[in-house]
């Protein structure tokens, strides 16, 4: 799939650098990556600059040292926007839907820059969140929590990503839901696109991740498969509770 | 920025003064002082929106207003009463305001100690509809008779016959009351709400003053208010006057024009210092400190326990006290109270100007905005005619471009204050002489 | 019999005039609203947008009419208009790229906006009194009537008369067409849907590869045809006087506030309360009276409630009732 062999397909390599020109340093020589049909995540404790060095990855943040290649190539220099063109796909973690348009009309959004025909890639959506297809004519604002993450993402799928990036997808939803979007994730994933997650519910986490990054104050403290991660002493004492 | 601001306000107040002395040479000195004597004022309206803007953030388009009130305390004040309008209906007039407001009152005290029902929204409904035909009938009947009375000369109830000079401190207190009710219902809106707001207050009092003719004749005018200063002819049959005027080789009647609009500046030029010198301290108090808190992080201030909203009651109602102030001080320099002068445009929007060319925040700004704004805006009209005279030089005589461009002159004026404040919001946001 | 001739009486004072400057506040307000939506700012300039694309109408139609190009009976102002509405979009734009893009590039605060909006107001007020001056300009032609007091009661054969007049007519027309348009094309069009998607949220907007200059120009155009049919549509039915443009502001803000600012659809509802609310309390109610009550209980008086003089302060007092009230106005509107 991926052009170059080696090289992970989304890669931010040794990132360093904070919001604004002048703004203090949040991330420190910190590495992400991912690669076609695996969940990448990243957990780490408050304040460690995960969604930071999700941004980073997109481009929402001023770069000091590290760059930032795609498919093998080099876009540190990319706005978000640029980077949404070459085929990011970024869901906020919050104010993800307009929520005065409907549930179809978010997806329309969502496929703003495509100039092809896109009711297959809208019909794919639906075949995902079945619940959607129902609602599709209702505003996506009077939707439940969890529907709503599912409008925010099924708009990011518009685009035909080649990459999903998720900034904490489960914050605020419930427990049964938060299942129930980590499956529509995991079979998103098993199309083959990559996905980057960041997420404040470690433990659920690691257990559908194939590949996992531990922050701690913006620097990389842990990184390896979810299983062995969860595996790992140290890393189960310092943040998952035993 | 120091070093530069400490030669800064200084050279600017010198350009004003050279540019003021040069229409004294060039055109009359009678020109001169009378904008000096208008830019003085206009000084004191600037420093009053400053207070509310600069200090605090408060976005009151509503200038005009306040500055009518003050004029309206002018007539209130100085007239002399009228006896006879007074007999014919001035206690039923105040009878019937005392009526309106006694329904109001009733109206909000329903509204606050009852349950929301439909019983309230009946009772509501009975006590303001019943209450504005009681209203309505006491006050008709006042009205139409103090309004019969002499329509030509008065058909007003006329003043208190006071002292013109206490016209000035009433305006500022006429115009502090009506910002209390203003603010008390308005200031918690956001800021374009409230600018919204405060425009359509003054577009209502203009309104009122131009209509209720028993307050202050209405559209007829009040002519011939006392004035602080003596009269020219007063002066000009003066063998004294005359004598002196003699020895400084002007003739007499320039000499008391001069005289008079001298006299003018030396009181409004008090004024104005009394009023900096106030507005300085409040700036640098503790309270302006703290007002200038409150206007850089609303947020921060209120989680910090500040009452914002109280603050800012008492800083609009200041500001438009000092508004009052000029709004009389303006009206006797002219003589004569004219509601249909009022403009919007004119009298808000051009302080406006005023305050941010000058510099939002800084006191010595609204003064310089005040008096050099001021100088533009009377001598804009001739500077047209003499561009367009220029231009239209080459032009056939009796052309209608030609005669439409030399009229159109006087219509300079708008957009080139619209231009200055463009200029200056994109060049140097923080106006000439720049907050500290 | 009575009955009828108060409801006719009612439609001749109340109903058709309050319509037609419902209407045109609507239209009005509906610029307003639109701005308040795209870019986040009160536009103090509205009234004077109006007055300048009316004046573009009013001398295209004399052109016209000098020209002998007439669309009898309707007015020649209505060929005018296109002409009239490129001419204020090309202004707007202008005044777009000059002024607001530099203040839109800095993220400045919304009340900036609103001054630098003052600072347009002041150069587009002395544009149009330096182009066509001060005075009342009358450039209506074409029939006058639709329905004449005359004809309604022959063929009624009732006492009162109504009197439709052809500018009040088109007015409501023209309105219902415009509004027509603007739903559809917010709601069925890619250009409308981003602009309710930029409406809604500029940063996921953004993410979405929406344009926003592209957005803002749309807005601007859109604003610019709405301000010139609007102060066309209220110079036809009254006349056109720079002044009273500038005045207009307060009942179209008022209009958009009470809607809800940011909602196309409270921007209408907020017109017509404000024209109704306004037609109403200053109408001398004694013409209907007289029919309805019995005799004897007549009315002496002329039965107004205000002046008309004080119309500005029921635009004003429905205002301030639902800002106190109902603060994001009828129509839920955004609050930024």
């Amino acid at each position: 799939m991926s052009g170059s062999n080696n090289a992970p397909f989304l890669i931010g390599e040794h990132m360093t650098g904070g919001y604004g020109k002048s703004g203090p340093d949040i991330l420190h020589d910190c590495t992400i990556a991912v690669d076609p049909g695996e969940i990448a995540v990243i957990v780490g404790p408050n304040g460690a600059g995960k969604s930071t060095a999700m941004k980073a990855v997109f481009g929402m943040l001023d770069l000091r040292k590290g760059m930032v290649r795609l498919d093998g190539e080099d876009i540190t220099r990319l706005s978000p926007q640029e980077r949404v063109a070459k085929g990011m796909g970024f869901v906020p973690q919050t104010s993800n839907i307009f929520t005065s348009m409907t549930v179809e009309e978010n997806l329309e959004m969502g496929a703003f820059i495509r100039r092809d025909d896109f009711s297959d890639t809208m019909a794919q959506v639906y075949d995902l969140f079945p619940i959607l297809k129902d609602k599709r004519r209702q505003p996506a604002g009077e939707l439940s929590g969890g529907q709503r993450q599912q409008v925010a993402v099924g708009r990011a799928l518009m685009t035909q990503p080649k990459v999903l990036m998720l900034d904490e997808p489960t914050a605020g939803v419930s427990p049964i839901v938060m299942d129930e979007l980590f499956d529509r994730i995991i079979e998103v994933a098993r199309t083959g696109l990559p996905v980057l997650m960041v997420e404040q519910n470690a433990r659920q986490a690691l257990e559908i991740a194939d590949k996992a990054y531990v922050l701690v104050q913006g620097a990389n403290a842990h990184t390896g498969t979810g299983k062995d991660l969860l595996a790992d002493e140290n890393v189960r004492k310092s943040f998952l509770g035993g | 920025m120091n070093q530069m601001s400490k030669y800064r306000a200084p050279f600017l107040f010198g350009l004003v003064a050279v540019a003021i002395l040069g229409t004294g040479f060039l055109q009359s000195w009678n020109s001169a002082l009378l904008i000096v004597n208008m830019g003085l004022v206009s000084a004191v309206m600037a420093l009053g929106v400053n207070l509310q803007w600069g200090f605090a953030g408060l976005f009151n388009v509503g200038v005009v207003g306040f500055l009518a009130l003050g004029g309206l305390a002018t007539v209130l004040t100085s007239m002399p009463p009228v006896a006879e309008a007074w007999s014919a209906g001035g206690l039923r007039i105040l009878a019937g305001l005392a009526l309106g407001a006694a329904t109001l009152t009733l109206a909000v005290i329903t509204f606050k100690h009852m349950q929301k029902s439909r019983t309230r929204t009946a009772a509501l409904l009975v006590i303001l509809v019943g209450g504005f035909f009681l209203f309505r009938f006491v006050f008709d009947g006042g009205v139409a008779a103090v309004e019969a009375v002499n329509p030509a000369a008065t058909g007003y109830l006329g003043g208190l016959g006071l002292p013109v000079l206490l016209a000035w401190p009433m305006g500022g207190v006429l115009a502090a009351g009506a910002a209390w009710l203003i603010g008390k219902t308005a200031l918690g809106l956001r800021s374009d709400y409230l600018a919204i707001a405060t425009l359509g207050i003054a577009e209502i009092i203009i309104a009122v003053m131009k209509n209720e003719d028993w307050l202050a004749r209405g559209v007829k005018n009040v002519i011939g208010l006392p004035r602080p200063v003596p009269y020219e002819v007063d002066l000009q049959s003066d063998p004294a006057f005359v004598a002196s005027a003699a020895n400084l080789g002007i003739d007499p009647v320039t000499a008391s024009t001069l005289y008079v609009k001298l006299g003018y500046m030396a009181l409004f030029t008090v004024v104005l210092l009394i009023l900096f010198w106030m507005a300085q301290r409040a700036l640098h108090s503790p309270w302006g400190r703290m007002m200038r808190a409150i206007r850089d992080n609303e947020v921060a201030a209120n989680a910090m326990g500040k009452d914002v909203t109280a603050r800012h009651l008492q800083v609009f109602i200041l500001g438009s006290a000092v508004c009052g102030i000029a709004g009389a001080m303006m009206t006797t320099l002219d003589g004569q109270l004219t509601p249909g002068s009022y403009q919007p445009l004119r009298y808000t929007f051009l302080i406006w100007v005023m305050v941010i060319v000058g510099g939002s925040g800084n006191n010595l700004g609204s003064i310089l905005g005040g008096m050099l704004i001021w100088f533009l805006w009377v001598q804009v009209e001739p500077m047209g005619h003499f561009l367009l005279g220029l231009i239209t030089a080459g032009m056939a005589d009796g052309s209608a471009l030609k005669s439409h461009l030399l009229d159109s002159a006087a219509h300079m004026r708008l957009l080139t204050m619209g231009l200055i404040l463009l200029l200056v919001l994109r060049f140097s946001p923080r106006g000439l002489i720049p907050e500290e | 019999m009575d009955f009828l001739n108060a409801v006719v009486a009612l439609s001749n004072y109340v109903v058709v005039p309050a319509m037609a400057y419902g209407s045109q506040l609507a239209l009005g307000a509906l610029g307003v609203t639109l701005i308040y939506g795209i870019l986040r700012f009160s536009n103090f300039a509205h009234g004077d947008t109006m007055a300048f694309g009316t004046m573009a109408v009013v001398m295209v139609t004399w052109a016209f009419q000098a020209m002998g190009v007439s669309i009898a009976p309707l007015p020649t102002a209505l060929l005018a208009l296109p002409f009239g509405i490129a001419i204020c979009a090309a202004l707007v734009l202008g005044t777009d790229r000059l002024v607001y893009r530099f203040y839109r590039a800095q993220k400045a605060k919304p009340v900036i906006l609103v001054i630098v909006s003052m600072g347009v107001m002041f150069v587009l007020n002395g544009l149009v009194r330096f182009i066509i001056g001060v005075d009342d300009q009358r450039f209506g032609d074409g029939a006058r009537l639709i329905l004449s007091a005359r004809d309604f009661k022959k063929m009624t054969g009732l006492d009162e008369g109504l009197v439709i007049k052809t500018s009040q007519g088109l007015t409501v027309l023209t309105a219902v067409i415009v509004v027509a348009w603007l739903y559809w094309f917010l709601t069925h069009t890619r250009s409308g849907k981003s602009m309710r998607a930029y409406s809604d949220n500029e940063d996921l907007a953004l993410l979405s590869g929406i344009n926003p200059e592209r957005v803002v120009m749309i807005t601007w155009i859109i604003v610019a045809a709405l301000a010139t049919i609007a102060g066309t549509l209220y110079g036809l039915d009254k006349s056109f006087k720079p002044f009273t443009y500038f005045q207009l502001l307060l009942p179209i803000f008022a209009a958009a506030i009470v809607g809800g600012l940011g909602s196309p659809l409270g921007a209408i509802a907020g017109g017509f309360v404000i024209a109704f609310s306004e037609v109403t309390v200053t109408y001398a109610w004694k013409k209907v009276l007289v029919y309805l009550l019995p005799e004897g209980l007549e009315p002496t008086g002329l039965v107004q409630l205000l002046s008309t003089d004080y119309k500005f302060a029921v635009s004003f007092v429905i205002l301030l009732i639902v800002l106190l009230f109902r603060p994001t106005g009828l129509f839920a509107g955004k609050s930024v």
